[in-house]
């Protein structure tokens, strides 16, 4: 797999500019780079001027950082979004039915696709959700599922985020500046909007309110507070949303309701778009230290006074170790076969499985069942000998803590350096929001870009940057 | 609204009034040692008390000099009330409050806190002072000015209203109790220039010297200047004033209820003590003695505020 050329979505091959771009390209060959140059420096001003910024954890000074944007846009044809989103519906309604199913009676176990253990010895597995019925059998309200290509038309689903994807605030604000600093770009290109996106995730959380809300459902968004990396977004959301952003202190359960303090004394929350985790969500229920959540909320949820979106428990859908029978579950639950394709995943903690990773490790990605963030993982590729010998004790210590894959050669996309546009390589995570009403799938998302020549590794947290991605009208 | 919210606007409408306040008392402080006659810089520790940060300062500093009064108002992250902490505490909250602020207000806050930053990054020579200075009131005056211009009138433009008015009374009686005495009967000396040197002073620490001007001509002494800042209800910057607008604020909250019932009854009372009242009334209660009573009541109704509105909890 490592053997193929790189694709370029620009270029392709590297000699024929592809159709999307052609637009583009002829607008960008008669602009003055240092024009260009100017606008990247405006962009950055007006990032930090609004506000986008993220917290890097693990530094003493709480610092706010800004992730680098790219003025270059990645643009995707109409026809190929079509196809992608069929494949991404299908694999959230999957995921659906397969936590409703996990919850309740099991049957995937029953009918052995899955082993019983992955999710009996699963942390991500909450007993608490047991035979809770979510409203509308929602579960994952808000779902990002992390895309990387490797051809015209190859998609891996490299990555479900089913528990609290962030990042949509990246995908508004890089339309914005764009927008912006561009207009008459628009003007050349109809690409799809996205803007709509707040309004969309009021009214799929509205349409999950609990049976017993009668008037308009009062939404509300929960955030750990303003020291977390992501407030920026949770406090965007709400205010694009047009409703109240609360912490932990300022909810309590009031009559049978979990009620946020205002100043006109405590009014009922119907559904709550939480940006806590599970663990920190009920001292009660969970995590007894935890500051940030609302006790006894589990209780009120489980007697139906309470949407809370995403659904505690979904991590065990998103799971590392999951996410490699995936194409079961989606065949098991949609009974079809799916339409976007899982990269090939070696099970560590079997032990043929990790007797292959542990021979092929130089060549191979190896990844935490439960990190995120791109933190502990191994690029075999890259990685020098130390590296690799220190992983590999690891890997035997814990076989079971990992899962390997191999490196896909990822797409990559111009991004606008000192010496002209440049390939650097990208990811896309485009947001999905699930309601009873339906699944609405924003044209786009968010592109991440490895900035570094080379690097794979696109977290903002590792120096990764962010482009606006465009998918045209047809 | 939620209370914390409602509290997060009180406080970040206050600490951007502080803000300019100090940067109005540094001016002055620096305005009075660049035309006095004498050597000393005694002048510095009542502008330090005037700004409530002489306690401060002291325990912080073995002398008192020009450049460590400055620096200590300006940029120095110790002192809670600094131009650059102040700010800070300003940008903060707006950051709680970002959802009931608009996105103007907000990015008004927030390039105030970068351009000061910037600029308060390093010791500011006496040359650099005066244009800091016009910085600081320049970003204050932004902000106020897409307050008003962006803001639904709501809760939300009430609560920052009310931390406006209650900062701003606060000071404006601080200002006049720290040089009290410059103002009484007694120790009335017309005609000296020490005197009409500590007049400007306290007419200019608000604001309020051209003002007073057009009111008085070249006229007007202490009794005037009194009258002036505590009870004349067209300088904004009055202790009437600012009573008349909180209790409009407050009143505009309750809309016909009970609600805040206890914060607008103190209110009320404070309104009236002023309007009811000569400035001859005050000098015969003890002008000093006035003053203490009214910070002490600000202090009080600011509790009231933020239990009646929930604040905390």
């Amino acid at each position: 797999m490592s053997e193929k050329p790189i694709f370029d979505e620009m270029w392709g091959d590297n000699t024929q500019l592809r159709d999307p771009y052609k637009n583009f390209n002829t607008w960008f060959d008669q602009e003055d780079p240092k024009r260009l140059r100017a606008k990247n420096r405006e962009a950055e001003e007006l990032f930090r001027l609004t506000g986008i910024t993220f917290n890097v954890y693990g530094r003493s000074e709480a610092e706010e950082r800004l992730i680098p944007f790219d003025i270059i846009p990645r643009i995707i044809s109409g026809a190929e979004w079509a196809k992608l989103s069929r494949g991404i519906e299908q694999r959230v309604r999957a995921i659906n039915a397969f936590l409703h199913d996990i919850y309740h009676t099991q049957e995937i176990l029953k009918a052995g696709r899955i082993p019983k253990e992955m999710i009996s010895q699963n942390e991500a597995f909450l007993p608490q959700m047991i035979g809770v019925d979510t409203p509308g059998d929602v579960y994952t309200h808000i779902v990002g599922i992390d895309l990387v290509r490797t051809g015209p038309g190859e998609f891996f689903v490299l990555e479900d985020n089913a528990r609290t994807p962030s990042g949509v605030s990246y995908m508004l604000e890089n339309r914005e500046t764009m927008l912006q600093m561009f207009p008459e770009l628009f003007s050349k290109n109809r690409v799809q909007r996205v803007q709509q996106y707040p309004i969309d995730l009021r009214r799929s959380l509205a349409a999950c309110a609990p049976k017993m809300t009668t008037a308009d459902p009062t939404v509300a968004v929960l955030t750990p507070g303003i020291y977390n990396s992501a407030y920026f977004e949770h406090a965007f959301l709400a205010d694009q949303m047009g409703v109240e952003l609360v912490e932990g202190h300022d909810l309590r359960v009031v009559d049978g309701r979990v009620a946020m303090r205002t100043t006109r004394g405590y009014k009922p929350i119907d559904v709550l778009y939480r940006r806590v985790d599970d663990d920190f969500l009920d001292p009660l229920n969970f995590n007894p230290e935890s500051q940030l959540g609302v006790p006894g909320i589990m209780d009120i949820y489980r007697a139906g006074g309470i949407t809370i979106a995403n659904a505690p428990g979904t991590g065990i859908s998103d799971d590392k170790a999951i996410y490699s029978y995936m194409p079961e579950i989606v065949e098991f639950y949609t009974g079809e076969r799916p339409l976007l394709q899982n990269v090939p995943t070696w099970r560590c903690s079997e032990p043929d499985a990790l007797a292959y990773v542990l021979d092929h490790l130089e060549e191979l990605v190896v990844k935490e069942v439960h990190g995120s963030g791109g933190y502990g993982m191994l690029i075999g590729p890259t990685s020098t000998k130390k590296d690799l010998a220190a992983f590999r004790k690891k890997l035997k210590a814990r076989p079971k803590n990992y899962i390997a894959q191999p490196t896909l050669s990822l797409s990559t996309v111009p991004i606008f350096s000192q010496q002209g546009l440049a390939p650097r390589h990208v990811d896309l995570r485009p947001f999905v929001l699930v309601s009873p009403a339906g699944i609405k799938i924003t044209p786009g998302g968010l592109t991440r870009v490895a900035l570094k020549k080379g690097s794979l590794v696109v977290n903002s947290s590792q120096g990764g940057g962010t482009k606006d991605t465009w998918v045209l009208e047809e | 609204m939620l209370g914390k919210t409602a509290n997060g606007l009180f406080w970040m409408y206050r600490y951007m009034e502080r803000a300019e306040n100090t940067a109005r008392l540094i001016e002055t402080g620096q305005r009075i040692a660049l035309t006095r006659l004498n050597q000393t810089d005694d002048e510095w520790a009542s502008v330090l008390k005037s700004g409530d940060c002489w306690q401060g300062y002291k325990s912080a500093h073995q002398e008192l000099t020009r450049d460590g009064a400055v620096n200590w108002m300006l940029r120095d992250k110790d002192n809670p009330s600094s131009v650059i902490s102040s700010v800070n505490a300003a940008r903060q909250n707006a950051r709680l409050v970002r959802t009931a602020i608009t996105g103007d207000v907000w990015e008004a806050v927030n390039s105030a806190y970068m351009a000061l930053k910037t600029a308060l990054a390093r010791k500011v020579s006496e040359r650099d002072l005066p244009s800091i200075l016009r910085l600081i009131r320049h970003h204050a005056a932004l902000v106020r000015g897409v307050t008003h211009g962006t803001m639904l009138r709501n809760d939300e433009y009430d609560f920052a209203r009310i931390g406006t008015f209650l900062e701003r009374a606060d000071n404006t009686a601080r200002i006049l109790d720290v040089k009290y005495y410059v103002l009484l009967p007694s120790a009335r000396a017309v005609g000296t220039s020490l005197d009409n040197v500590q007049w400007e002073t306290i007419l200019r620490s608000v604001s309020a010297r051209g003002g007073f001007r057009m009111e008085y001509g070249a006229g007007g002494g202490p009794k005037e200047i009194a009258h002036f800042l505590i009870l004349d209800t067209r300088m904004p910057r009055s202790l009437a004033f600012c009573a008349s607008k909180l209790c409009h604020n407050l009143g505009y909250l309750a809309a016909g209820g009970d609600l805040g019932s206890a914060s607008r009854d103190r209110v009320g009372v404070l309104q009236n003590g002023l309007l009811s009242k000569s400035i001859d009334d005050i000098f015969d209660f003890g002008l000093h003695e006035f003053l203490q009573k009214t910070l002490e009541e600000l202090s009080g109704i600011s509790h009231q505020i933020e239990q009646d509105f929930r604040f905390i909890t």
